[in-house]
């Protein structure tokens, strides 16, 4: 969805520059939240303030709102339906394998040192053993990272 | 009474939801499926599968969905705002402050932390998922699940097709 973005605000409306839509991409993925609605807020605050910025987060979000009401209807309708089911059976595999795959995907790209890896294990330790809360895991490894500080 | 419950519940799974889409599955089982069991795991992984396959962020739309399923077209709006409201509050005062946000040592140290609790979050969560929501339910399963994994490392196959493929081979593998 990035892309689709920088196209259309950076080159079709000019709206703001490259290196603007650059330091909103980071904002957008530093911080918790679907990253199309961060990013929109952004911009939207970039070009006309706070109003802009809700704005830009209404439109972002207002379509798929729509969408996904309308299917889940239809889902939640047809969901006892065999065939139905069947589907679900066979794309729960692969909704697996697709998370397993973004899961390799942010492994690679940010678990490059083995401090971070053994923050990695012991999280998952504590996650699945102990049953900790997900916000705690999050608190500890905020903290943990605290050490990083200042190191490349 | 049930509404004010999700507005707060999203709002929470929002405001640490760092990581986008698949970071929201965590808080999302931890709160909703295990915590208040307004959700099995079967249902959420269905909720997960169509979210999917919806266009829009994979967020947005779980968030939506889990809240039309139990509060109606209400209890969907009142949900998304809830997820929206506190990323898009920060987003504004990271905004206000931002040369000093990119060069503060301690921001960036604190979001290179959270990256291993990413990682470490949503392996539990899909952990949880296989075990508890019977993701992968016998022989056929392991066989759809190890052939969408190669269809989708090899990048050359769109996961939203994959994914659809998938969903088919269950219906004909199953029937």
């Amino acid at each position: 969805m990035l892309p689709l973005i920088k196209n259309e605000v950076t080159q079709k409306k000019k709206w703001i520059t490259s290196e603007d839509f650059i330091d909103g991409a980071a904002v957008a993925q530093s911080v918790p939240g679907a990253i199309a609605i961060n990013i929109a807020t952004f911009i939207g605050n970039k070009i006309y303030g706070k109003r802009g910025a809700i704005a830009a987060a209404l439109g972002a979000a207002l379509p798929s709102l729509i969408i996904i009401m309308v299917v889940a209807r239809l889902s939640l309708q047809f969901r006892e339906l065999t065939i139905v089911q069947h589907f679900f059976k066979g794309a729960a595999p692969a909704i697996v394998s697709l998370l397993a795959s973004a899961i390799i995907g942010i492994g690679k790209e940010s678990l490059r040192d083995y401090r971070q890896i053994i923050i990695t294990i012991g999280l998952l330790f504590l996650l699945i053993y102990l049953h900790i809360h997900p916000i705690l895991a999050i608190v500890i490894a905020g903290i943990s990272g605290l050490f990083f500080r200042g190191k490349q | 009474m049930m509404l004010i419950q999700l507005l707060l519940i999203f709002a929470k799974i929002g405001l640490f939801a760092f990581g986008g889409g698949p970071a929201t599955l965590p808080l999302i089982e931890k709160e909703i499926v295990s915590g208040l069991h307004w959700l099995t795991h079967s249902e959420l992984l269905e909720i997960l599968i169509i979210s999917e396959l919806t266009p829009g962020p994979l967020a947005v739309n779980v968030a939506t969905f889990v809240g039309y399923k139990l509060g109606g077209v209400l209890g969907g709006i009142v949900a998304t705002i809830g997820f929206c409201l506190p990323p898009i509050v920060i987003v504004l005062i990271i905004a206000q402050l931002l040369g000093e946000f990119q060069e503060n040592t301690w921001v960036s140290g604190i979001i290179k932390g959270l990256r291993p609790a990413l990682v470490a979050l949503i392996v539990a969560a899909v952990y949880s998922i296989v075990v508890n929501g019977k993701a992968i339910a016998d022989t056929k399963g392991i066989i759809i699940g190890i052939a969408s994994f190669l269809a989708i490392t090899s990048r050359r196959i769109n996961p939203i097709f994959i994914l659809i493929l998938a969903g088919i081979l269950g219906i004909i593998l199953y029937w």
